[in-house]
């Protein structure tokens, strides 16, 4: 770690740590830092990943975000939508989206709040979550850790399926959900305690674990040492700025913190 | 030789209240606007849509034509969530179906298929079956007894496309690089209409070498509608991007009182024939830049 960092950059390296050693799988990132992680992952440590041009592209080298001046993608393979959702089913992939809620299951909700059949905010619908989350790897991340996000209860929809026993039909078979990590503005968690219960792997510099137990609106599994999240190497700073010339990375935390700046010690709910 | 030319409003004719309407296209890409905003002209009534939804979803709710609705999202993209069709969702006014994006296409392929469902795991353990109790699971009769969702054939009685290029005898291609489902629409469905930016005579004679980009045989092709800029307000790339210009009015409106009111006797009420003028004309259409990502 050789100078400052962004709050964003470090979320975005954390990020690329949930591609690392899964084989030539489709690398999805929905939203900035998602995107810049699978790229940082691919440009790095797991070449063999692959990524499109968020259209219906492989490229071999990730597109930057935005508009791309005189760089042209340079086109390896077809990955249209139907083969997008073939690959799917077949399991040969790792998606990182932004849930609008997760509960202590690992469930996700990206329809919306209140009653599905009426809802108080209407968002996206369930777009690909029941067919991701139980055919292949996925990761979560979220920009503003607090007990919105992470519910006490079960999530108000759910789209995403997790290690709740009691949504799976006698039968049914659950040997595909592969939860792995949720990358936030706090924290890196993941699924490793007993039965898949969601814990805390490490803590963003700065931030306590009572301030994350506080922001999760169900108890948290932590050890009693937790580590520090990893910043960025000078070398993936330069590749985060290639990735993202145009800086969309600063607008994803408000204020475009520094990762090192004081923390609030607590979070509105 | 026969002729499938028609006009916007005679498809428009042959729906009837109550049908089952399939949409092809993609979010705020290559929808068969045209025929949209024909129905929206008419008094159609009690639709049931299915639609990877996008405006074409939005102005159909906006219009109070919508009673049901399969549906994976309906996005304008850059704009996340669909104004207008949230406002309908947010009233209770549908009869929401939602899918996984995928459950949609296998839902579409069973019918292509004409069996009454497909399984897979997809939809399992999540609300899709909250919201869909009409669903139902099926046991593998093979040795793993493995239980999976019975995705229904969603039956449709007309899908309504766009395409860059077709002919007087139904022949079709998109240029486009993703045809995203618009072939299952078509399959899944008794009478395809299609709307075209160019109409040829005969594709083998003037565009043989593209034939590849046939995405669906004319046989699935009941009427073809010409219709320059057919997909605007959303996109048909490579030719011309989405307006999120026009988009962003429209998104704005959902939050005015009258606002769809006021879209109606801005851009819709009036004829199509002078659409293209209300909303910029041709040349600011052509240079719409298809959005980078």
């Amino acid at each position: 770690m050789s100078e400052d960092f962004t709050l964003a950059e470090l979320m975005i390296v954390a990020s690329s740590e949930a591609w690392r050693g899964n084989g030539e799988v489709l690398a999805s990132g929905i939203g900035v830092v998602p995107r810049l992680g699978a790229g940082l992952a691919k440009l790095t440590h797991s070449p063999e990943l692959m990524m499109t041009d968020s259209e219906a592209y492989l490229v071999e080298e990730p597109v930057p975000l935005g508009p791309r001046g005189a760089y042209v993608p340079k086109f390896s393979g077809y990955m249209s939508f139907a083969r997008v959702f073939d690959c799917v089913w077949g399991g040969r992939r790792h998606v990182m989206i932004g849930p609008i809620q997760i509960d202590r299951f690992g469930q996700t909700n990206l329809s919306g709040i209140g009653d599905p059949f009426k809802p108080k905010v209407q968002m996206l619908g369930m777009r690909g979550l029941p067919g991701n989350s139980i055919s292949h790897m996925n990761s979560m991340f979220v920009p503003n850790h607090g007990p919105r996000v992470f519910v006490s209860g079960e999530v108000d929809v759910v789209g995403g399926v997790g290690y709740n026993p009691a949504r799976w039909p006698t039968g049914a078979s659950d040997r595909h959900v592969d939860l792995r990590l949720i990358i936030t503005d706090l924290c890196v968690m993941d699924f490793g305690g007993p039965r898949h219960a969601i814990r805390l792997r490490s803590l963003h510099p700065g931030v306590a674990l009572e301030q994350v137990r506080a922001a999760t609106g169900f108890p948290l599994l932590a050890e009693q040492f937790v580590p520090t999240t990893t910043g960025p190497t000078a070398e993936q700073l330069a590749i985060i700025r290639r990735l993202d010339p145009h800086g969309m990375r600063a607008a994803v935390i408000k204020g475009n913190p520094s990762a090192l700046a004081p923390r609030a010690t607590a979070k509105p709910s | 030789m026969f002729d499938k030319t028609l006009t916007a409003s005679a498809v428009v004719a042959s729906l009837r209240d109550g049908m089952t309407i399939g949409i092809g296209g993609w979010g705020p890409r290559r929808k068969p606007m045209v025929l949209v905003r024909e129905m929206l002209r008419s008094d159609l009534k009690e639709l049931t849509i299915v639609a990877y939804g996008g405006p074409d979803v939005g102005m159909l709710c906006a219009a109070g034509k919508v009673r049901r609705l399969y549906y994976g999202f309906v996005s304008l993209d850059a704009i996340p969530v669909e104004p207008w069709f949230r406002r309908a969702r947010e009233a209770g006014g549908i009869e929401a179906h939602e899918l996984d994006e995928g459950l949609l296409q296998w839902g579409l392929r069973a019918a292509a298929m004409r069996v009454p469902f497909l399984p897979t795991r997809v939809g399992l353990a999540t609300d899709v079956l909250k919201v869909n109790p009409d669903f139902r699971t099926v046991q593998s009769p093979y040795a793993d007894g493995e239980v999976l969702l019975a995705m229904p054939a969603l039956n449709l009685d007309v899908a309504l496309i766009h395409v860059d290029r077709a002919d007087r005898l139904g022949n079709v291609q998109t240029i486009g690089p993703d045809p995203y489902f618009d072939e299952q629409f078509a399959r899944a469905a008794q009478r395809t209409f299609v709307s075209c930016e160019e109409l040829s005579d005969r594709l083998d004679l003037s565009y043989s070498a593209d034939a590849r980009f046939n995405v669906i045989e004319r046989s699935y092709i009941t009427g073809v509608v010409p219709a320059r800029f057919g997909a605007h307000p959303t996109s048909n790339p490579p030719s011309y991007g989405w307006d999120m210009e026009h988009l962003k009015t429209y998104t704005a409106l959902a939050t005015e009182a009258g606002g769809w009111e006021r879209y109606v006797s801005e851009f819709i009420a009036a004829p199509e024939a002078g659409y293209v003028e209300r909303v910029g004309g041709a040349a600011r259409l052509a240079a719409l830049p298809p959005p980078v990502f």
